[in-house]
């Protein structure tokens, strides 16, 4: 065991592998964004409270900027550019953009992946539900109403197109 | 702002961590979820020389992060994350307190990566976990080189910041009696915004048998420098059971028995009249349950 001020780490990003020595004092959004140029991701406050670092490890939202870079070794990193490449969020795109559901859009990647981890884990949430899962995310733009709109909306297509499959499939 | 410098080291096994700390003392710092350490190390509140992260302990020491019954006894590893006790069948079960709590703590993101144990080592006074053990009546597994000691919850806080930890222990888990028939449970708190620390809240263990209460264990948080152990209040409702008399006469002996500093928002005699307040909500959600 090494104690160290760089560690090289390995990790999964967007479903590439990636060796980088780190800085350990490093959080994970400014390593994203300085180290490997992915400035989807966005910083605000830097202790937890805006959601605007918001990326997923193994798949389940985290805050980036309340991890170190380095505590990712062996992890899988997804972050805003990966889930844009893969067409798994194009849906929930559209319909803010349709709806208005940004204005200046620094809290727009983050909102993405909450809404997205919601719509993953319950697609049936009602419009409290949603309401409650992003209180995390702040948006000093829209007034949220866009944004829950926006959300309802997918997730009730999704369903719908879900339950039309089933059907099919019958 | 970003973080100061320090080492960072990620231990393997319980024995490096021990090591480390009896090598370092108050140079090192416990990194576990990092929901609480990493927003004090970004605003420059916190500078150790060294982080020992012990969040992947788990890897090879199961029992860190399970959640898992042990004859009369749930015991939760210290890394199970807020996220895991709330999701837990076994929780929701046995104990819809700590399911009820966890959805009040913070966000989904965070629920993600802080654990039970971090938050019991915090000892924010107006932090969830701390509350319910107290009300649960829980012990607290403390381990160092020298070995293992157990501690009741309502000794382990002492202030705000401030349990019985020693520098060279770590929590590693938290046992709890798993109440019997007839006891019910409850969890009620007052926030600014959804997922903020509380204002005031309080957890709630009692034994009801059709209207009358026959034990009461009520836990109050954000209303002192650590969770609060109504005694006064809860004999009250023990012996003239609930109603508005009963509630009048608790809610002063509440008064006496808490001694709420003001935050930034909120001032002392707020803090009190919600306490009082919140007494009623749970004694009716224990009665109606
Ligand atoms: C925006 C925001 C809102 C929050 N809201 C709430 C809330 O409403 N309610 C609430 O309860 N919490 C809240 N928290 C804090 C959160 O619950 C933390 O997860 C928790 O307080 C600390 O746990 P951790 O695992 O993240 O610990 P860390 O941040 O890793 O560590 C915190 C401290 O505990 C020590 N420590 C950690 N684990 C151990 C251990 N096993 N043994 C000994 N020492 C240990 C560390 O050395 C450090 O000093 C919030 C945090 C944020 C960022
Ligand atoms: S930058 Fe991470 S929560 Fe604000
Ligand atoms: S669109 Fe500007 S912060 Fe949300």
């Amino acid at each position: 065991m090494d104690m160290n001020d760089i560690l090289e780490t390995t990790f999964t990003l967007n479903g590439e592998t990636v060796t980088r020595r780190v800085p350990v004092r490093q959080n994970l959004v400014d390593f994203l964004r300085e180290a490997m140029g992915l400035t989807g991701t966005h910083i605000g406050c830097e202790h937890g409270v805006c959601g605007a670092c918001t990326v997923r490890i193994n798949g389940e939202i985290v805050r980036g900027c309340l991890v170190l870079a380095v505590q990712v070794e062996g992890r899988s990193v997804e972050t805003i550019e990966g889930l844009t490449d893969s067409g798994e969020i194009a849906d929930l795109q559209q319909a803010f953009h349709t709806r208005n559901a940004l204005q200046c859009g620094f809290c727009t990647p983050g909102m993405l992946l909450t809404a997205q981890d919601l719509a993953r884990k319950s697609p049936q949430a009602s419009r409290e539900e949603i309401r409650e899962h992003i209180a995390g995310n702040l948006c000093r733009c829209t007034g949220y109403q866009a944004i829950v709109d926006a959300v309802v909306s997918v997730m009730r297509k999704r369903c719908e197109a879900a339950a039309d499959g089933n059907s099919r499939h019958d | 702002m970003k973080a100061p410098p320090f080492n960072y080291t990620r231990a393997d096994h319980l024995a490096e961590v021990f090591e480390l700390l009896i090598q370092h003392g108050a140079d090192a710092k416990i990194l576990a979820g990092g929901q609480s350490l990493m927003p004090a190390l970004n605003m420059r509140l916190s500078s150790p020389a060294l982080l020992i992260d012990i969040s992947r302990l788990g890897d090879h020491a199961p029992q860190l992060t399970a959640i898992r019954l042990q004859g009369a006894c749930l015991h939760i590893g210290a890394l199970a994350t807020h996220a895991e006790v709330g999701a837990s069948p076994v929780i929701r079960k046995h104990f819809p307190l700590l399911a009820d709590a966890a959805t009040h703590i913070a966000h989904p993101p965070i629920r993600n990566r802080g654990t039970f144990g971090g938050s019991l080592a915090t000892a924010d006074p107006a932090a969830e976990w701390p509350a319910c053990c107290v009300a649960l009546d829980a012990q607290i597994v403390l381990t160092s080189k020298s070995g293992s000691r157990q501690i009741a919850a309502r000794e382990f806080f002492q202030g705000i910041y401030t349990t019985a930890l020693q520098p060279d222990e770590i929590i590693t888990e938290v046992i709890f009696p798993v109440p019997g028939e007839g006891w019910r449970q409850a969890f009620v708190e007052l926030a600014r915004r959804r997922g903020d620390y509380a204002i005031a809240g309080v957890a709630a263990l009692a034994k009801v048998d059709g209207s009358a209460i026959n034990d009461l264990h009520l836990a109050f948080l954000g209303v002192g420098d650590k969770p609060v152990l109504a005694v006064e209040t809860s004999r009250v409702f023990v012996s003239k059971g609930f109603s508005d008399s009963s509630l009048r006469d608790a809610q002063q002996a509440l008064a006496i028995e808490i001694d709420p500093a003001a935050d930034l928002y909120t001032s002392a005699a707020a803090k009190r009249h919600l306490a009082q307040v919140l007494a009623g909500r749970v004694m009716k959600q224990l009665l109606a349950a």
